[in-house]
């Protein structure tokens, strides 16, 4: 009983130790972020390599949940016989909820794995150290960058999903079901309203940073050799998807009340 | 000068430093040795001010830089260069920009320009014509002189060395010592090498300091080290099994 006690404490222990990290390396990061000058250069480089590298992955996920949702929609919407509304319904639930969320996820699969083990690689081999000998401020050369672009591209990224998976929807429903090209793209644009956009499109930029704060954190604290990078990278992605989850959970609930 | 007074640092309730005191003149080249995991390259990392102490003050030409701000700290550290153990070259920079990388992070300069001074740095520690190589095509011995070139491009005042020789083969080693030994010589920096090379020790020093248990038990210059009455000391140096130092572990056990 009291191991359990113990085992609780500790956990709370360590969740506070996380927030308390994230938030000193996110106060730090705007500060540097404000501060300025940037090489334009660093972020272009970063911006590369998380967004447009990340397009093939994105664009097959994307098709596939837009192919997914037109063909699970038709099986409910065939026993009303309300076919119509397929192409709303893929519009809506991807603009809204299934881009933001894939394009993050994905994201931060790939990219904040990389991060994670890069930054848990170089702190490893002092060269955390050695960027502070060399008078420059670690977050202010690896951070930042990494949270510009991240905070930049998933936006693009999530924009580019929302497309790929409504074509995806537009295939099954012009080849498959019978549904006319100009219908199916007159019913989606008339039911997607500029607060769908931007309400998909908003939270996006807070996952990028979400992303970007927990994937550097665990970098910074690796510890232990190869075997701690390896740990900090599966540490850093299960915590950047639960954060994700819920983040997305508080804006979804929050733009329900906001925006009825 | 720098003057370390009281440093005391524990890592998880465990002593690393433990009141330390030691003094190291303008121009003077200090080796501290003491064995592997004794807490040297702690002590460096607090005189660079990467680590902050629990306690103590360490003065560094009468500046206290465990209370200085980050700005002044970054104008301290471009007086200072720092050769890591394993070289700790930014392996996503080809060499050129390793040691370039404080003039290209901080100066405005000409591409020209630039190139000079890497060309230079690098040719003072044997390797010209190397800069467009990647750290990963570079053999040990030859990543510990990049950094060596990557330290002393911006002709600090003050040189860090942890564990110079470690791991390299004789007589690249000894041409570490030669190239620490000239620098000492020819722009008078002050340098402060950790290292258990005794050899080593012996080449480069003007003051032997031993760091054990987390204070300095003695120091003196190489021929007052080599002479030693103290039986700690004296284990070290001569690298005996049984003494002192091999007796107080026996103890914890």
């Amino acid at each position: 009983m009291v191991k359990l006690f113990i085992n609780i404490g500790n956990k709370v222990l360590s969740f506070l130790y996380l927030m308390g990290g994230l938030s000193n390396l996110a106060f730090q990061s705007f500060y540097w972020t404000f501060a300025g000058p940037h090489k334009k250069q660093r972020i272009l480089e970063q911006a590369q390599k998380a967004g447009v590298e990340s397009l093939p992955i994105i664009s097959l996920v994307a098709l596939f949940i837009g192919v997914i949702m037109a063909l699970q929609t038709a099986y409910q919407m065939q026993r009303l016989g309300s076919e119509m509304y397929i192409a709303s319904i893929v519009a809506l639930s991807l603009v809204r909820e299934l881009g933001p969320v894939i394009a993050s996820l994905v994201v931060a699969g790939r990219v904040g794995a990389a991060i994670t083990a890069e930054i848990g690689s170089m702190q490893v081999t002092e060269q955390i150290d050695a960027l502070q000998t060399l008078a420059t401020n670690p977050i202010r050369y690896l951070v930042v960058p990494r949270l510009l672009a991240l905070s930049i591209m998933l936006p693009i990224l999530t924009l580019y999903a929302d497309v790929i998976g409504i074509f995806g929807g537009y295939l099954i429903c012009v080849h498959k079901l019978g549904i006319s090209s100009s219908m199916y793209l007159n019913i989606t644009f008339d039911s997607l309203l500029f607060k769908d956009l931007f309400s998909g499109l908003i939270k996006t930029i807070f996952f990028g940073m979400i992303i970007a704060f927990v994937s550097c954190y665990h970098g910074f604290n690796v510890e232990g050799g190869a075997e701690g990078v390896g740990r900090a990278t599966t540490r850093s992605v299960v915590t950047s998807f639960i954060f994700i989850i819920s983040a997305d959970c508080f804006f979804t609930a929050l733009f329900y009340f906001i925006f009825p | 000068m720098i003057e370390i007074q009281g440093l005391t640092k524990s890592f998880n309730g465990h002593k690393v430093l433990d009141n330390l005191n030691l003094t190291i003149d303008k121009g003077q080249t200090c080796v501290i040795i003491g064995r592997s995991g004794c807490g040297k390259s702690v002590l460096l990392k607090h005189i660079v001010g990467i680590l902050k102490p629990d306690s103590g003050r360490i003065l560094i030409d009468g500046k206290d830089i465990t209370v200085l701000r980050d700005k002044e700290l970054d104008e301290l550290r471009m007086k200072m260069g720092m050769v890591f153990q394993g070289g700790a070259l930014f392996d996503s920079l080809t060499v050129g920009e390793n040691v370039g990388f404080e003039f290209i992070e901080h100066r405005k300069l000409d591409p020209r320009e630039l190139l000079e001074i890497i060309e230079e740095a690098l040719c003072m520690v044997g390797l010209c014509g190397i800069e467009n190589l990647m750290p990963s095509e570079l053999s040990g011995g030859m990543k510990k002189r990049v950094a060596l070139a990557r330290a002393i491009c911006m002709k600090p005042e003050i040189i860090f060395y942890d564990e110079p020789t470690t791991g390299v083969d004789p007589i690249t080693a000894d041409s570490i010592n030669e190239l620490i030994r000239s620098l000492h010589d020819k722009i008078k920096v002050t340098s402060i090498a950790v290292t258990h090379d005794m050899k080593s020790a012996y080449r480069i020093a003007d003051k032997i300091a031993m760091l054990y248990q987390g204070r300095i038990i003695a120091e003196g210059s190489s021929d007052e080290i080599q002479n030693t009455q103290h039986p700690v000391v004296y284990q070290f140096i001569n690298g005996l099994a049984q003494g002192p130092i091999t007796e107080t572990l026996e103890q914890f056990r």
